[in-house]
This record gives C-alpha cells, structure tokens and sequence, in this order.
C-alpha cells in the first residue's frame, strides 16, 4: 500500500510549496527542502577523472580486438542522385580486402550527400582506403534544394515524392485567445524575423561501433550510444537474432548531445554482416566528413515574429510563422518561441521544409536554443519600443516563481543596472548586455531497476546498463547509494554501460540522472534495511527497533555498528538488493525547470569582431547532486551557446548539395582562447517529483546563451541582430544598414 | 619535422608539407632524400631500397615510447597517431579531426607537443615519443591530472588525453610563470566540444603553482 507522505518542496530560503505525495510502500521517504545531507549537494570529483585523464578509459573507438578487421562505407556526396552503374570488381580483388557489399543498387535513390552506397571490410585501414578509391559508381545527379529558403521555392523538386518538401506538422499550429483583436488593440508591437543556421553536433568521438561475435550466435558490441538498450535492442533486430544475443558495452563514451539516440545506423549493420560472415570482430567509425554530413543536426530557422503588448506593458499576443529544415525527414524543425512569457493570445505555425541534406538529430534541447533566441529578441526589441528596461519587462511577464528569483539574482551577479547605463559607451568598441530565459521540463520516467550488492568485507557494487556520456551519472550514483550507506562515493563501484546489467533510460532530454538516480537511491535504503534486519537477529531485537543516524546504526541497551561492522553480518554469498523507479509524484514545486543567462559582449564596430566577456548563468535542475559535474554541464551548455551563436554554421553548396566545411578547421566551435568568463549560480531545489527531488540540467542550460548574447551584441549596437551565427560580417552589415 | 599545437612549426618534414608537396614536380625527390635520411637516423632497423625510399609495404620500425622499445611492422603511409593507437595500442590519444586542427592526439616528440596525426610514424623513429600513457597513471598520477580531477576539466573525457599533454608541456616550460593568457594560449590547438575551458584553465594554473608542476 502507498503512504502519504507530506513535504515541503522548492528552494531552501527561497519560494517553497507544501505538497502530499504517495509513496510506494517499497521506496524511501522523499527528502524535501530541509533534507540534512552528508554526501548529496557536496562536490564529488567524477569517479572516472583520473582513468580518463591519464589517458587510461577505453572508449569505443579505442577498441582494439583480437583479429579485428575494418569496415566504412563508400558514400554518394550527390544531394539528389539515382545510381545508374556500381563496379566492385576490382576492389574486391585487393589485397586485404575481406568483404564488399553494395547497399544501394542500380536505380537506388539518394536523397541527401553522404548516403552509403558500398560498404568493404578490410585487414587494415590503409587497405580499406585503397580499396573503396577502387570502386567506380556512376550516377544520375538530378536538381535538389539544400536550403529551407531553396526547399520551400515554387517548383522545388520533391524529397518524398508523394508530397509537398514543406508540411505544417501535427503539433505545428498553435493558437488560443484571439490574436487579432489583440494587435489591433496592442499599446505597441515589433516585428521581425529571426533566422538561425544548421549546427552539427560534433562530437569529438565519431559514431560507430565494433561487433565481435563470442561463438554461438552471441555478440558482443562496443558503441559509442547514449542509449546502450535501445543499441541492443536495433542491432539484434538487425541481426535477426534475440537480442539476449547481444550484449552492448559502453564504458565510456565521447559525447552525444542528442545525435547518439536511436539505436544503430547503416554502418553499424554493415559491421555486424561483416562481422557475422568472417566470424571476426569488426570495427566501423566514421570519419569526420560522414560525422558532419549524417550523423545529426540542429534544424535552421526562419521565424517571423510579431509580438504585441498593452500600455501597462504587459504583453498580450504574439502571432507568427516558423519555417525550417530537418534535412530529407520528415518534422523535426520546430522552434520553442511560445513559451517562457504569458501570452494570452498565440497563434504560430511551424512547417518544416523536407530537403535534400543529411537528416536532423536530436540535439541538446531540440527547437529551444533558436526558439529563445527569436523569442527574447522579440520581447527586447518590443521593451525598447516601449521604452522599458528589458530586465523589467520580463519581471513583469514572467508567471514562473524560481525563474523572478533567477532573474534577480543574475542581475545582481552581472549588474546589470550599472552595464545598461554606461553600455554601449563612446569609441569605436562598444559594449552591451543582454538576457535570455532557459525552460525544460524533465521530471524523469520509467521504471528501472538498480542493483546492489553487498559483501562482507564492506565492499559496494551498484550496477544498471545505463551510460555515462560525460555527465557524471557513475558520480551520481555512487553518491546516492553512499547517501544511503553513510559512506564515502569513492567507497562505491559503480558498473554500468553494460547490456549485462537491468536496463537503464537512454541519455536524451535530460532525462538519466531523474530517471535512474531515484532508483539508486532507493537500492542504497534497501541495503541498509537488509543491514538493519541482519542486525535485528543479532540483537535480538525487532528490526523496527533499529535507527540509522545517517553514518551508524543504532539499537536498544545502546547498541551500535557502523556499516562496515554490519556488513560482518553478511554471510559468504553476500547481499544483493535492488531499487527501482518509481512512477513520478503527481504535484511536485513546478512542472519547469526555470533558468536565464545574462551576456556581457564587446564589439569592434570597425572589424566587427565580437568578443563575449562573461556570461553568468543561473539555473535549476531540482536538487543539485554533485554541484561540481552539475557546474561542468552548465559551462559546457553555455560554451557550445555561444559556439552556436557566434560560430558555428554548416554551410551547403547550393548547387552541389554537399557541405563545404565537413572538417573541425573548417566548422568553427569556439576554442579556448574565445572563451568567456562563466559564473554559474545553481539554486539546487527540491522538485517534488520523486525521492531524490532530481530534474534533469543538461539540455536548459545551452537554451538561453545565444539569445543573450544577440541580445548584449543589440545592445552594443543600437541595432537588432536577427540572424545567427552574429559573424564579423552580420555585424558590419547590420550597421551598414543602420547608417 | 613538428607542427606544434601552438601553430608554431618547427623544421624538417610534417605530414601537412608532405601532402602540401605531393603535387609539385618536386615532391618525389623531396620524399626519397627525407625517408634516406630517416633510413640513416634509425640505422640498420629500417630497410630501404637503393633509391632509399621504404614502402610501400609494411616496414620494419622501432620507436622509442614511454622511455622503452617498441618495434612494429607499419606502412610509412600509416600516422604516428594510428601506430601508435592501432599497432601499439597506446589509445590515449585520440583521432578526432585527423587533420591537425583539434588536439586531441597530441603527445610530445622530444618534450615538445606535437599533434601525433600530422606525423608519419616513419618520421617518428629516432625520437622520444611520449604519450599520455608515459605521463601519469591513475594512481601515480601528474599534477596536471590530479588537478584535472579536482577541478573537473574534463565531461565526456574524449579531448582529455590531448589537453592533459598540452597542459603539462605548459607547466613544465614555464612553471609558475604561467598564467591565464599562457594556459590559454598554450591550448588554443586542442578543442573541447562537451565545453571545459574554464576549468582546464584552472587546473592547470595549480599544477603550475605546485612544486611538482615546474
């Protein structure tokens, strides 16, 4: 039966709810704000630091097997192609060569460049080299559109044939209240459209995998995956084989951001047939090009927005259209501009524009980074109109209780009231300062199980398949199990990355630490009850009667142990428990995890150079575990930010379809020597949706950093910056047409 | 012969000049005098035929890593990076951009950081190489890497490695000279995409300060 438990949730010292919650009879009592923790909130170093800093942790790509062969694919860097002749003769016959298999036959259709065409396997990669130059393939190349603006046009050749590129999707339109009438009442209104640029996730470890077949039928798989199940569960499928044939392992992984979801690609499959036909461990990664080209993006945006307010400056509609690409699929593309503010009075249609390019990926918060940077433009450019402080209009409309804190607190951090005045200043450099707002929403979900065990000589194994791609879910868990235990982390072995393991959430939406850190927690408390009950029996005394000081066990006559002492209790088999995920408590503190970021930028107005000086970013992700791996993501969130912003644009040749700086020297991410100044301020809440109070922090934190920082280079400027990335040349022009 | 994460080249033949070359008239000659020289440097253990020029097929080779003797079979096409990663199995090095650009793979050549993609593993024979295996281990670990712990530079660990080395060149050149410009710039050739810098910097700047650091 489940008790009700009642708490208070929030931010200590800050806005806090009371709610009633029921509890599974088999998990721990929730926190709540006033929770004393020992372990929980301090600052863990990541338990992997030292294997991977000194060059120790394998990763994927690091895998070297036993008699291991090589596999990549011969990719069509056409756009729109159908292919008309494939000669693999000569290929086939080179030295080394183990294997050659076509993929696309004669007729076959490409839709977009880099599509694999031919895949070989080979002794070596020099060989592999050598022989896919050998392959000849001859294609039709037809006319196709790389480019929303290109893909929408009259007349533009179709990516489905069976419908138009540009499709308004299911969730595409919005509407409530009744825009109109508010425009034509509106005390003020600004229009303007914003355009955001295709990013590619570029991880610095490729996709790919290596596929080793153990005998019987059975695999086992390196992958470099945020989601070591659903790997599995697409490479058995593949396979044609149970996927209790297939054991996934990723110890370690070298980011994702969202592309790695999903489960196996083409070249993956084409390793496992290689690897199933010669009985020989096969390892396919690709190579930067094909990384660039087809293994994931963020969507462009076109955003034409129209937002209104009345004469208290409150605002009161926003009407607008968004159009973008998510390459040759299907929806995907568009961009969170409706939220964060009240707007009584909404209508927005999104359409995404189908064209021939690498597809769309899931990437870090999907829709919001370009969605906030429109949005936040627009709510500046109408608080100027209006001639209200930007900071004070956003107080002013926004209904999240965390994020009026947030704001304040940022501004204060920053000063803000100070920069605004004296910014942008006299001289040919100008300064300026801006914000923007940052929302998810991830509480967490499903029903994982973590398991534990104990053994006599006080040694703790927490073991779950899920992967850590650099967030520091081994950190977590190992805290909250020692949470639990009264130990320290590094005291906890934490085995995970593993298919071996109860399954465990793919990394997606901010989703692991919420999802699986619940379950840990409650494995930690099932291992202190069976500790407990071991100490009841040799007492003598009901278990009942046994209290947990959070560091020592205690009974009745004065009685006491420490873990290690109970743990003598534990029989030669050892202990093993297991915690599982509960369903989500249905109030907790807010549905949203709130957060901004305020930019500090100066501009050369002469080069057009932008330099960001410091941004400070205040964010929530309900309780705070490790504030020093927490502090990293939010970092990383605002760097790959102002990356996006500044920086980083996959460009395509219109004519040719193909991307025209598929390298790191050619894509620019921002480098160390562009680096800003960075405060991280965390309010660690409770969020009152399961024991541990957790919600997820990886994606809100990149949401707002291009919005503020377009934002602080408007301000510098006295002009409204409305597409990214803000290049020297976009700066230049937008002053040239100011003049 | 060393493209330094720094961007500063130091003499001799890199793989960026080699395939610079390879179009000119010239790059035949340049090649076969280069490999001839190497062929002298390493002595016997590298054959050669009578135009001194190895290859194409796997040549005998011996380099010295982590203060040992390493000998391996390798095409002279094939990158100190991907010797030393597929033949040796020293996988601390990371082949990310495989073009000179991220850092990732940077180990030193003769105590200077180089970017291991961008040197032939032919070239590299007659050299210290030292990786990120030869700096630290886990228990024994660098100043570098201890604070690199500390101070978490590091997320998805991927650049780790390449920074880790660039960084202890740093500390070891200038010691507790070194400042935040320094770090920055002695770093500029290695890209983070999980985006770490903040912390890098810090870290290194205690390295610099420790004793051990210098």
């Amino acid at each position: 039966m489940p008790r009700k438990v009642t708490y208070t949730v929030g931010q200590a010292g800050g806005p806090t709810r009371e709610i009633s919650v029921n509890v599974h009879d088999l998990d721990v009592d929730p926190w709540g704000v006033d929770a004393k923790l020992r372990v929980v909130g301090t600052e863990v170093p990541r338990l992997d630091a030292a294997v991977k800093a000194s060059g120790r942790a394998k990763y994927t790509y690091d895998m070297n097997r036993p008699g291991m062969a090589y596999s990549r694919l011969l990719r069509c860097f056409h756009a729109h192609a159908v292919v008309t002749s494939v000669d693999t003769s000569a290929a086939a016959k080179m030295p080394g060569v183990l294997g050659v298999t076509t993929l696309l036959d004669v007729g076959g259709r490409i839709t977009f460049a880099g599509k694999g065409v031919v895949a070989v396997c080979a002794e070596t990669e020099e060989q592999l080299d050598d022989a896919l130059h050998a392959i000849e393939v001859a294609y039709d190349v037809r006319p196709g559109a790389v480019t929303t603006d290109d893909g929408r046009a009259e007349g533009a050749e179709r990516v489905d044939e069976r419908r138009d590129n540009a499709v308004v999707g299911r969730r595409g339109r919005q509407e409530r209240g009744d825009p109109d009438a508010a425009l034509a009442a509106a005390a003020a209104q600004v229009s303007a459209t914003f355009r955001t640029q295709v990013q590619t996730h570029s991880a610095l470890e490729t996709h790919g995998c290596v596929v080793e077949p153990t005998g019987d039928g059975e695999y086992t798989v390196w992958a470099s995956t945020q989601g070591t199940g659903s790997f599995r569960g697409t490479m058995a499928r593949a396979l044609g084989i149970g996927a209790d044939k297939v054991r996934v392992i990723t110890e370690h992984m070298g980011g994702g951001f969202g592309a790695k979801l999903g489960g196996v690609d083409e070249w993956d499959r084409a390793a496992a047939f290689f690897a199933r036909d010669l009985g020989r461990p096969v390892k396919a990664m690709l190579d930067r090009r094909a990384e660039h080209l087809v293994a994931g993006n963020r969507p462009d945006s076109i955003q034409e927005m129209t937002l209104a307010a009345n004469a208290e400056g409150e605002i009161t509609a926003l009407v607008g259209t968004t159009h973008g690409t998510a390459g040759n699929g299907g929806g995907g593309a568009g961009a969170a501009n409706t939220r964060i503010y009240r707007i009584p009075n909404l209508r927005m249609t999104q359409t995404t524009v189908s064209t021939f390019a690498g597809r769309a990926r899931a990437f870090r918060a999907p829709g919001h980074p370009q969605g906030i940077f429109a949005l936040d433009g627009s709510v500046d450019a109408l608080a100027e109109k209006m001639q209200i402080d930007p900071l004070a209009f956003r107080l002013k409309n926004d209904p999240h209780p965390l994020r009026q804190v947030q704001w304040r607190v940022g501004a204060e951090r920053i000063e803000w009231e100070r920069l605004r005045r004296e910014y942008p200043g006299d001289g040919t450099v100008k300064r300026g300062v801006g914000c923007a707002a940052a929302i998810w929403f991830q509480r967490g979900r499903g029903n994982y199980v973590v398991n534990l065990q104990v053994a006599r000589d006080g040694s703790v194994i927490v073991s779950n398949a899920v992967q850590d791609i650099g967030t520091g879910t081994r950190t977590v868990l190992a805290m909250l199990v020692a949470e639990e235990l009264g130990l320290t982390p590094e005291r906890i072995t934490v085995r995970i990355g593993d298919t071996n393991f109860p399954a465990g959430p793919g990394s997606g939406g901010s989703t692991t630490a919420p999802s699986i850190g619940p379950a840990a927690r409650e494995a930690g408390y099932h291992a202190r009850l069976a500790l407990a009950a071991l100490l009841a029996e040799s007492w003598e005394c009901e278990p009942d009667k046994i209290d947990w000081s959070g560091t020592t066990f205690s009974g009745p006559g004065g009685k006491n142990s420490t873990f290690d002492e109970a743990c003598k209790l534990i029989g030669p088999e050892g202990l093993a428990v297991s915690g599982q995920r509960r369903p989500n408590y249905k109030q907790g503190f807010s549905g949203e995890t709130a957060g901004c970021q305020f930019a500090e930028v100066e501009v050369d107005t002469e080069t057009g150079v932008i330099r960001v000086l410091r941004i400070v970013a205040v964010h929530d992700a309900g309780r705070i575990v490790d504030p020093l791996t927490a502090r990293s993501q939010v970092v990383g969130g605002v760097i790959q930010g102002v990356s996006y912003a500044l920086h980083e644009d996959r460009r395509m040749d219109r004519n040719l379809g193909d991307m025209v700086n598929p390298t790191l020297d050619t894509y620019r991410i921002l480098g160390i020597a562009d680096c800003p100044k960075i405060d991280c301020l965390l309010t660690s809440i409770d969020s009152g949706f399961n024991n541990a109070g957790m919600m997820g922090l990886g994606e809100p934190v990149t949401v707002p950093t291009a919005g503020a920082v377009a934002n602080a280079v408007s301000h510098a400027l006295g002009v409204r910056m409305t597409e990214l990335p803000i290049t020297p040349a976009r700066v230049l022009a937008a002053l040239g047409g100011a003049r | 012969m060393t493209q330094r994460p720094d961007g500063r080249e130091e003499g001799g033949f890199s793989r960026r000049t080699l395939l610079k070359g390879a179009g000119a008239t010239a790059a035949a000659g340049a090649l076969g005098g280069a490999v001839e020289a190497l062929a002298q440097d390493a002595g016997p253990g590298l054959p050669a035929n009578a135009s001194g020029i190895a290859g194409p097929g796997p040549v005998p080779m011996t380099l010295r890593v982590n203060g040992g003797e390493r000998k391996l079979d390798v095409e002279p096409r094939r990158t100190l990076l991907d010797a030393l990663r597929g033949d040796l199995d020293l996988t601390g090095a990371k082949r990310v951009c495989d073009r000179g650009t991220c850092g990732a793979c940077t180990i030193w050549l003769d105590g200077e950081p180089v970017y291991a993609c961008m040197v032939l593993a032919i070239e590299a024979v007659g050299s210290e190489i030292t990786t990120i295996e030869g700096l630290g281990t886990p228990d024994a670990p660098h100043p570098v890497q201890t604070a690199f712990r500390k101070y978490d530079a590091l997320q998805c660990g991927f650049c780790t490695p390449g920074f880790v080395m660039s960084c202890a060149w740093a500390t070891k050149t200038h010691g507790a000279e070194l400042d935040d410009a320094g770090v920055r710039a002695s770093t500029c050739g290695n890209l983070c995409r999980c985006g770490t810098y903040p912390h890098v910097i810090a870290a290194t700047l205690e390295a610099a300060a420790s004793e051990e650091g210098k």
